[in-house]
């Protein structure tokens, strides 16, 4: 479990460094990439990956190393605030790395990153399906930055022998019939996401006296909340510990084969609709080794293991038609049809203000 | 002779260095500053903002729980140890520290196995037609977190003062007519007041700065100061601010450390 090992690393550094150092967690870890690449320019036998914890099937790396004759070094980082800094430090130099929408949009006003040369990557345009580019658009305008890896929604889990009516809306979060029978996710823009659209707002919106509504909800819910997590929403809804769960879609069709009494809807209200794609930073060592990599991910049989693997929707229409099971590969859950889910957001990045401006919030929800 | 010596210590001098000045400065140098590397004192102040005094607060509320429930079950544990004779009480230790062994948050992870609402111990208590136990992300579970998770450095200290406790002293008490309760009162209680003391420092500090325990036992629900600081870094990517309440942290814990050394050496000059 990703959030675990990150958990340990943190409780290591806490108990080498004593408590009063655990801010210094970013300062003091060293990265394997760091000294690698400094002065070396004739390093081309290694790409440098950085992605989200648990994303990825194993073997695939393998087989790139073995076809390719690169070696993938390989590193995991949990959300997308934490991947930030290091990848804007440039103190570690990755060729690869995999941030959700709203970030690559930070990273692409910030000049982080350079474009793709989509001759070098015949495999995305080929095997990607045109939707997912046109989405892209929202955050990477003309697609020039950003190959999309996975993609899903934000929806709400619920196990069907604790719940006895349909879930359709949001509000359910707010019945006090499941008071501390509710998970929610512990990050700033899933949370406040769910008010916002429940009150017909956007999930993007800075207009302040919106986010106070929103705010103010999540406080009144805060008694009948069991529990904010982020990975462990997995495991407590198949161990059977909360009746509702906010939970992303792809962790969904895990949950659903260990424990078949959860069942995942997307609200009528709308939601959140994410994507997590490839990118170059701008320092990356080796642009080339990073093309070939990206390639090879977009090969239809690579992300068909990807997809069987971490059971995250792929964009890649080529490996969905090499899905087996038929109820998978037309699964509303990891293929919903988006034209019946009117109301679906893509995150988009707010701003070093907006940014401010929800973390406040967030912190404001949990001083109450 | 000198020159050796001052070479032996290089190691531990550069691993000083490297680990602990270094980071020590880098967190004095964000926490007074702001974004734009000016000199500020914002992020220090910033503690007297609503929603950070009460995640402080509350820290302090549970870590002195803590480190009171913490004294209270390790001085007996500690009497009882050092009032062993022979081979037993190495091993009764190694009983003890054994835990230890196991990584801190594995340990903290069982516990919230344990305690969930399907846990090991409800599963129990149900096949038992007993009432489930609801501990599970509330300041309790935290509590238990913390008192589990420290008790040891509580109870080693004060063991290892009350193990050098001359037996002749209570002899003499008792000679001289002392009672059980005068004896405990008068002779032991002031004699292992430096154990008791940095038992309570190792206790206290860490359960003021933990934000595991918090996280994993308490659901996250009540925010520590040391949530608000580890958020500061992975989440708001703010490091000022988080620096500038590391700070604030750091002042309070030297603080109790002063403390401590005072009246430590109270507890020496008493001891003479």
């Amino acid at each position: 479990m990703e959030e675990e090992k990150e958990e340990m690393k943190k409780s290591l550094v806490l108990l080498l460094c004593g408590a009063l150092t655990a801010g210094m967690l970013s300062g003091c870890g060293s990265d394997p990439a760091a000294g690698n690449n400094s002065g070396d320019n004739a390093k081309n036998d290694k790409v440098y990956v950085y992605n989200w914890g648990e994303y990825i099937e194993p073997e695939t790396l393998k087989m790139f190393e073995e076809e390719t004759g690169i070696t993938v070094v390989y590193d995991e980082f949990e959300t997308n605030e934490i991947m930030y800094p290091k990848v804007e430090a440039g103190a570690s130099a990755y060729d690869v790395v995999c941030p959700s929408d709203y970030m690559i949009e930070k990273m692409i006003q910030n000049d982080l990153l350079q474009e793709i040369d989509w001759d070098k990557i015949p495999n995305a345009k080929k095997n990607i399906g045109a939707q997912y580019f046109e989405q892209s658009e929202g955050f990477d305008p003309g697609n020039k930055y950003s190959v999309p890896y996975c993609w899903g929604t934000v929806g709400i889990l619920y196990n069907k022998t604790m719940v006895d009516e349909p879930v359709t809306s949001w509000s359910i979060l707010w019945d006090e019939k499941y008071a501390d029978n509710i998970l929610m996710q512990r990050s700033v823009r899933d949370i406040l996401m769910i008010p916002l659209k429940l009150n017909g707002y956007s999930a993007n919106t800075l207009n302040e006296e919106e986010l106070e509504v929103a705010k103010q909800a999540l406080i009144d819910q805060a008694p009948l909340v069991q529990a904010y997590v982020i990975d462990e929403v997995r495991d407590k809804m198949i161990g059977g510990e909360a009746a509702l769960g906010v939970i992303y879609s792809g962790e969904a069709i895990y949950t659903q084969r260990e424990n078949p009494d959860l069942e995942y809807v997307i609200p009528e209200e709308g939601s959140n609709v994410w994507i997590d794609s490839w990118v170059i930073p701008k320092n990356a060592p080796s642009k080339e080794n990073a093309e070939k990599f990206i390639d090879f991910m977009c090969r239809p049989d690579i992300a068909l293991m990807n997809f069987e693997y971490i059971t995250y929707s792929t964009p890649n229409e080529a490996a969905r038609e090499l899905i087996e099971d038929e109820e998978i590969r037309n699964s509303e859950i990891a293929f919903p049809d988006l034209s019946q889910h009117p109301n679906m957001e893509v995150f988009n990045y707010l701003g070093e203000e907006g940014d401010e401006l929800y973390n406040q919030i967030y912190k404001e929800i949990f001083s109450n | 002779m000198r020159d050796s010596r001052k070479l032996l210590s290089a190691p531990f001098l550069f691993w000083a260095a490297l680990f602990i000045i270094i980071p020590l400065c880098m967190v004095f140098y964000y926490g007074l500053t702001d974004k734009t590397g000016a000199f500020t004192l914002d992020n220090v102040l910033a503690i007297a903002s609503p929603e950070h005094r009460k995640a402080f607060w509350e820290a302090i509320k549970l870590s002195v729980v803590s480190t009171v429930i913490c004294l209270l079950l390790a001085y007996p544990l500690a009497m009882i140890l050092a009032g062993m004779k022979g081979n037993h009480d190495s091993f009764i230790i190694l009983i003890f520290i054994l835990p230890m062994w196991m990584n801190f948050l594995l340990r903290t992870l069982a516990w919230q196995t344990l305690l969930e609402k399907t846990g090991v111990i409800n599963s129990i208590l149900a096949v038992l037609h007993l009432p489930a136990l609801k501990i599970i992300n509330t300041p309790a579970a935290i509590v238990l977190g913390m008192v589990y998770n420290f008790l040891p450095f509580m109870v080693l200290p004060i063991y290892n003062v009350l193990v050098k406790i001359d037996s002749n002293l209570i002899s003499a008490a008792k000679d001289l007519g002392a009672n059980g309760a005068q004896t405990f009162l008068r002779v032991t209680l002031p004699l292992s007041t430096a154990g008791v003391i940095s038992g309570i420092t190792m206790v206290f500090v860490p359960a003021l700065t933990t934000f595991v325990i918090s996280q994993l036992l308490g659901g996250s629900k009540i925010l520590l100061i040391g949530n608000i600081i580890e958020q500061e870094f992975t989440q708001t990517n703010n490091w000022h601010l988080g620096s500038g309440l590391s700070i604030v942290l750091m002042l309070f814990i030297i603080l109790n450390m002063v403390l401590s050394v005072v009246t430590d050496k109270d507890g020496e000059v008493n001891a003479l």
